[in-house]
């Protein structure tokens, strides 16, 4: 008998205290963000974290006017697409989550956005800049950064008026940098460069093998298309083995670890160069307060990709906010922040105007070639911008 | 058995003799394997690719590659064989598998590199001489040899020893678990201070220079520099050191007399008055110090380490032991070098034979394939499981 009795009171209770709630009006909106906060890409994934958890606190103002208290769920995805999918499936379910700002990996943010798709959540990416992520068409996924089949070409195109006439091709095997790496060999190809090899290794320290046949075949350029904790090993190695051309990598390599472990040996020979979509966020014209904050608050400058992570939150919660007044200042469903974030025209964010196209990228993209200039990890934001281009995705 | 001074002389030569002849015989054999299939491909698409794209025909450019595929060879042999032999030390006293033993090499890798680099933190790296580095670099290896031995000897008497007279697979499952929860630990400890859990080998010393050896004339038109690393050099050196101070200390000293008693039957070795735990205690430590020097020789030669650095030099080392007879401290030496020699020559070549069909990530799966062709034809091994020498 105690049972039932027990059932009915609760449902008692929450019958009262639930329209109680809403009059109160202290809902909690949750922005959860997704990025690698452990492990070997841990610096650039927690600035991402740090620059959307800025975002929340500085410009959820209007969204407390409306009666909405905004926090920030971050998830660490470990740059693992088992961790991202299983995290995505948590946030999915949390029904206070109304965003998500992440993934640094491509090759975490496509499995994991079929769950946000599925969920009808909206995703604004920092930094995925694999074709795919935008070309299956989702209305949730969007993305404030460019894509790497224009990247890859951006990055051939710069070899080629570098005179670099032969080059070696290798990637990580992960969905982004194999991408880069095929889309700068297609490019390389077109434009006369000859590629000696395209290979793909999983391997993080010994790469004796995988050179010898690199070195012998003697190109003037190496190019990377994988991650820095890959990349700055390999660059490494490869200049101890006696290789004095120009190494090229990608965004992935674009974080000060990189010289922590590559050290002088990026910077003999050829030197090392970059291409990325997401320049030093002193390069934006938006982003002196960002900077300021940013230093006073985590105590070092933001890694690449902070900025972007912050117009990221800040497009969701502007977002949120449209959708909110839309339905009435009450608490908005999914699918109607979704549509918000694409309706959003000339959103002001820090990295500059920000448009939304059908599929979810950017009507023009910001993207850069870097020159490594300092072994000094402390001295990677003033890495030299050799040049910069403003290009629309293809359709 | 009096220790004379010949006999002394004997187990530091013997050895050294050895490894000479290991080298020298799988180097050999494998770069007159390698020109044969060299001569046999001529003609081939690899070799109108080759000419097309490097102006060398693919018997010149076998063996322009020769020098360095072998060096890489015998450097990461050398790493397999140290090792192989705590794998195959514990099988000897114990006839099971430690496979806790890749994480007591990673633990070596992180105390040595961690010690250097609060060395380098203090400044006195920078500042050290080319012999001050060489001596910081042997300070490093005796902290993570006591670190890695150590930590062999609390997992033995804590994870083991209670399970020894159980079932064989019992304490095996036990070796895993170790290795899962120590891989973790790892990981927390270190990702401690900054969330990061990767360490970089400081760069100090000369230890970056490379050596130039001599030159091979490439397609008549330049010159291929064939140079060895100062650090390939030093891992080698430390090895083979190593390797004649285990087999000294197993093959002519007291105790070794007492492992390797243990290990032909330690039930009568008890009864003979050979203090069985003291003596298990002391091999793990033996293998453990190997170990965990062999880590942060690892970590010295290939820069970045990360907690599951060992998983894969882990089950390498275990195949080397396994290819040249487990229990058998010869056959572990012979099989890391066949094994790095394989690797080292599977990983070079591959891709320019196979036009890129096979790049050299596969280099594991050749290196893997000859040896299960070779275990099915010789289960026992190269040198076979020499009883009355185990351990």
């Amino acid at each position: 008998m105690r049972k039932p009795i027990l059932i009915i009171v609760s449902l008692v209770a929450v019958l009262c205290l639930a329209p109680m709630a809403v009059m109160a009006q202290t809902q909690v909106i949750k922005i959860a963000t997704q990025s690698p906060l452990s492990g070997g890409m841990s610096a650039v994934g927690t600035d991402i974290k740090n620059g959307a958890q800025l975002a929340v606190e500085q410009l959820s103002g209007p969204l407390a006017k409306l009666g909405f208290k905004v926090e920030l769920a971050p998830f660490d995805d470990q740059g693992n697409p088992d961790t991202g999918v299983a995290n995505a499936k948590s946030i999915v379910a949390d029904p206070a989550v109304l965003g998500v700002v992440g993934h640094y990996n491509s090759g975490v943010q496509i499995p994991s956005s079929e769950e946000y798709h599925a969920a009808g959540l909206v995703n604004v990416s920092p930094a995925n800049t694999n074709p795919k992520v935008t070309d299956r068409g989702y209305a949730e996924v969007n993305r404030v950064c460019g894509r790497d089949d224009v990247q890859g070409a951006v990055g051939a195109q710069y070899a080629a008026a570098k005179g670099i006439k032969s080059a070696y091709v290798l990637h990580d095997k992960t969905a982004y940098g194999q991408g880069i790496a095929a889309y700068f060999r297609l490019e390389a190809q077109k434009l006369g460069i000859k590629v000696l090899g395209f290979d793909g290794t999983e391997e993080k320290a010994d790469f004796d093998s995988i050179l010898t046949p690199i070195l012998a075949a003697k190109p003037q350029l190496i190019y990377f298309g994988g991650i820095f904790d890959q990349g700055a090993v390999l660059f490494k190695q490869a200049r101890q083995k006696g290789f004095n051309g120009m190494f090229l990598s990608d965004d992935g390599f674009d974080s000060s670890d990189a010289a922590k472990i590559g050290g002088q040996a990026l910077l003999d020979g050829a030197g090392t160069y970059y291409s990325t979509v997401s320049g030093p966020a002193s390069v934006y014209p938006g982003t002196a307060k960002f900077l300021k904050d940013f230093k006073a608050k985590f105590g070092a400058e933001p890694q690449p990709f902070a900025a972007q992570a912050y117009d990221c939150a800040a497009i969701v919660l502007k977002a949120i906010e449209n959708a909110s007044v839309a339905a009435g200042r009450k608490l908005p469903a999914r699918a109607a922040v979704t549509a918000a974030v694409r309706a959003l025209k000339d959103y002001k964010g820090i990295t500059g105007t920000i448009n939304f196209n059908p599929k979810g990228d950017l009507t023009k993209a910001k993207y850069f070639i870097i020159q490594v200039i300092s072994p000094d990890p402390d001295k990677w934001s003033s890495n030299k911008i050799d040049k910069t281009l403003d290009i629309a995705p293809p359709q | 058995m009096r220790r004379t001074g010949a006999r002394v002389l004997r187990e530091i030569f013997l050895p050294l003799g050895r490894m000479a002849v290991f080298v020298a015989g799988a180097g050999a054999l494998f770069s007159a394997l390698m020109c044969v299939l060299a001569f046999l491909c001529r003609g081939s698409g690899a070799d109108k690719v080759l000419l097309d794209t490097q102006g060398v025909n693919i018997v010149t450019y076998t063996i322009n590659n020769l020098p360095q595929v072998l060096i890489d060879g015998v450097t990461l042999g050398f790493v397999y064989a140290a090792i192989a032999l705590g794998y195959t030390m514990v099988y000897g006293v114990l006839e099971f598998i430690n496979f806790a033993h890749s994480e007591i090499f990673a633990v070596g890798a992180f105390t040595g590199v961690e010690f250097l680099i609060g060395m380098d933190k203090l400044g006195v790296l920078k500042a050290a001489g080319p012999m001050g580095s060489y001596l910081y670099l042997t300070m490093a290896l005796v902290v993570a040899m006591t670190a890695a031995g150590g930590l062999a000897v609390l997992v033995e008497r804590t994870a083991y020893r209670p399970l020894r007279n159980s079932p064989k697979l019992v304490p095996l499952i036990s070796a895993i678990g170790v290795s899962f929860a120590l891989q973790d630990i790892i990981r927390m400890v270190e990702s401690l201070t900054t969330g990061q859990f990767y360490r970089v080998f400081p760069t100090f010393g000369n230890f970056d220079t490379r050596l130039p050896l001599f030159s091979l004339p490439t397609g008549g038109q330049d010159l291929t520099l064939v140079a060895i690393q100062v650090k390939s050099v030093v891992v080698i050196g430390a090895a083979v050191l190593m390797l004649v101070g285990l087999n000294y200390i197993v093959n002519a000293t007291k105790i070794g007399k007492a492992i390797r008693s243990v290990a032909q039957d330690r039930t009568t070795a008890a009864l003979m008055g050979v203090s069985v735990n003291a003596v298990i205690s002391f091999t793990f430590l033996l293998g453990g110090a190997l170990g965990g020097a062999a880590g942060l020789l690892y970590a010295l030669k290939f820069t970045r380490i990360d907690p599951y650095v060992g998983f894969i030099p882990g089950i390498k080392a275990f195949t080397a032991a396994v290819l040249g007879g487990i229990g058998n401290l010869t056959g572990a030496l012979l099989g890391g070098i066949v094994l790095g020699m394989l690797e080292s020559f599977a990983g070079a070549y591959l891709g320019t034979y196979t036009r890129g069909a096979f790049g050299s990530e596969y280099k594991d799966i050749i290196a893997f394939l000859v040896l299960i062709v070779f275990i099915i034809f010789r289960p026992s091994g190269l040198l076979g499981e020499q009883v009355s020498q185990k351990a």
